[in-house]
């Protein structure tokens, strides 16, 4: 009984960290078409940005669901200027140049931080069910992961920003035609999703060691989610981040950590062979 | 592409004699070793993605299988024959069934890219959590993160005492990687080559001309792959320890910036960005005012939105209108325009 509720809230948490980790990705590549390879590193600046108000003495919510967010925003916006910009539909091309971008960042990351490891404690304390014990920042995750899908799907389906944010990714001459600036609504998506990135990566900063090299670990997380997802945003990531979170879990407990992560990535291949335009390009079609 | 194969041969035979007679006066010859391996690795994504269009995000997969491969069966055998031989089969065979699964699903561009990535990360971790003594293949341990040291180098065939290394260990690698050049110039001048080509201009076109183009992509996969083996194992016989890192991201990353950089779509330019970069990174490592990932990465952003193109098509280009003799009558064949897509993807 003990460890049905231990390996439940295990499975919750393991789906909660994948969408985390891949909304912002979501965002930019669901809507833009923007493959961004840097994302990895979006979350690992979030966290150092985190840990970094926290030691300054800032109350460590506020810096990991405000200060990290807006940092990460503010970068984005940045190399969405800079860079993004000039390579909107040339998917290969945004690849390549994101990569370069994400190779950037880990070497900024160690010149500024150097090559160790930093963290923060977690600031809710574990309790224990029966004879388990349980970390308690973990429902911290599910509640954070699911206010996020809900206040995607308000924003995006509700509000007028929404709407035109929607209408421009679908059509941007029309959306030009009725007098938006596509140029600048691309601009605030592309900020809105490095502010989810950094975001992601500020909330999972305690549970990890923070090196420049930990975007590696979540890039190819998020890369997978999203694309098996498929063309819906949010049903996309809410069932494929199910059906890996799961997957992931089931085989983590029947053997073993690595053998869970082996299975989500085999999983992976077998499903976009199978189903090459994503879950949601086959079920749930025209959901948003 | 101009000229005929005994044309190319010859050029290849003087340009590789010239080089290994002048680069070891300037770079020593074990740090040369290992920029040709790199070049044979650049030349094999540049052959599959330059030329048949396959944005491979795993090369280095087939790298570090050939070298594993290598380690493994040269530590069972005790000779390395049969070893080198068994680098390129293993990493082709397995490439051709990666492939097989992939474009006969008709998978294509992300999705292309995704699966092989997540391939890679598959080999990395299995390989990485291969430390505990139960993971043997024969009398070799997989050694997990703390790689496989101690395994028979490279010797003439038939006698496992008369090891090559140092000084004649280069030689071999320039005449190979010159071999290997040959033989990819000879394949792009087949029809295989071309029909490989028309692949990458227009996939709908040549299945409908009749070409089976799961097949061709599947087959020149598997080209790509054996030549990123016997680069592995070359390299393995070089460094004489082999870690996971091999199969890391970074170093995937690393081979599609060379083909960028040095220019996709031609035999060279792979070769030449590989062994570029490498020696930049062999001098950047010397000093630490600023990072080494740092200046690659803000290499591959320049030239992604400077030069996509790369290096050798760029000098070339300028040549041409410097220096080119201006043919007369049809011109067509040389100023056949080049959008970016095709190049880039």
């Amino acid at each position: 009984m003990d460890l049905s509720v231990v390996i439940l809230v295990e499975m919750l948490y393991a789906v909660a960290s994948l969408i985390l980790i891949s909304s912002g990705l979501a965002v930019v590549f669901g809507m833009m078409k923007v493959i961004n390879l840097a994302h990895g590193e979006f979350m690992m600046m979030g966290g150092y940005a985190t840990i970094t108000a926290v030691n300054l003495g800032i109350n460590i919510f506020l810096a990991m669901l405000v200060i990290a967010p807006l940092v990460v925003g503010l970068i984005g916006l940045a190399v969405e200027r800079l860079v993004i910009r000039h390579l909107y539909g040339r998917l290969v091309d945004t690849m390549l140049a994101t990569w370069g971008l994400s190779l950037f960042f880990i070497g900024l990351a160690t010149m500024i931080f150097g090559n160790t490891t930093t963290g923060i404690s977690t600031p809710i304390p574990g309790f224990a069910i029966g004879n388990y014990q349980i970390n308690g920042y973990n429902f911290f995750i599910i509640v954070v992961a699911i206010l996020l899908l809900v206040a995607m799907l308000v924003i995006l389906k509700n509000t007028r920003a929404g709407l035109i944010a929607r209408g421009t990714m679908q059509r941007s001459d029309m959306a030009a035609a009725l007098g938006y600036s596509p140029d600048r609504i691309y601009m605030a998506t592309f900020f809105c999703g490095s502010a989810l990135s950094g975001l992601a990566g500020a909330v999972l900063a305690p549970l990890v060691g923070l090196v420049p090299t930990s975007g590696g670990a979540y890039i190819a997380k998020a890369f997978i989610t999203v694309i098996a997802g498929g063309p819906s945003l949010i049903a996309g990531l809410f069932s494929s981040a199910g059906f890996f979170g799961i997957v992931n879990q089931v085989f983590t407990f029947a053997i073993s950590p690595v053998i869970g992560e082996v299975a989500l990535l085999i999983a992976a291949v077998v499903l976009l062979r199978l189903l090459p335009q994503g879950i949601t390009g086959k079920f749930f079609k025209g959901k948003l | 592409m101009q000229g005929s194969l005994s044309n190319d041969a010859i050029k290849i035979i003087l340009i590789t004699g010239f080089l290994i007679w002048v680069m070891p006066l300037m770079i020593s010859t074990y740090t040369l070793t290992i920029l040709i391996v790199y070049g044979m690795l650049g030349l094999s994504l540049g052959l599959i993605w330059g030329f048949g269009g396959i944005l491979c995000f795993g090369q280095a997969a087939f790298f570090g299988l050939g070298a594993y491969t290598y380690a493994i069966a040269a530590i069972n055998v005790g000779e390395s024959t049969a070893p080198m031989i068994l680098a390129v089969l293993v990493p082709a065979g397995f490439a051709a069934l990666l492939g097989a699964m992939m474009f006969y699903g008709r998978l294509n561009d992300v999705y292309l890219g995704v699966i092989t990535l997540v391939v890679t990360l598959i080999l990395f971790k299995f390989i990485n959590s291969t430390a505990g003594p139960q993971y043997v293949i024969g009398n070799a341990r997989l050694g997990g993160f703390n790689g496989i040291p101690g395994f028979q180098t490279l010797n003439i065939p038939g006698s496992p005492e008369a090891y090559i290394w140092g000084d004649s260990y280069f030689y071999v690698c320039a005449v190979l990687l010159a071999v290997v050049f040959f033989l990819v110039s000879a394949l792009l001048r087949s029809s295989f080559g071309r029909i490989a080509v028309g692949i990458r201009e227009n996939e709908t076109r040549m299945s409908l001309m009749g070409y089976d183009v799961r097949a061709r992509k599947t087959a020149l996969f598997a080209v790509g792959a054996a030549i990123a083996g016997l680069a592995g194992a070359l390299f393995a016989n070089w460094a004489e320890i082999l870690t996971p890192s091999l199969f890391s991201l970074g170093q995937s990353a690393e081979i599609i910036i060379w083909c960028i950089v040095g220019g996709l779509g031609t035999r060279m330019g792979p070769v030449l960005g590989a062994a570029g970069l490498a020696y930049l990174k062999f001098l950047l490592g010397q000093q630490s005012a600023v990072d080494n990932t740092l200046i690659t990465g803000l290499i591959l952003v320049l030239f992604v939105l400077f030069l996509p193109k790369g290096v050798v098509p760029a000098v070339a280009g300028l040549w041409k209108v410097s220096f080119g003799r201006r043919p007369l009558g049809r011109t067509h064949h040389q100023r056949r325009p080049r959008n970016r897509e095709r190049v880039s993807g």
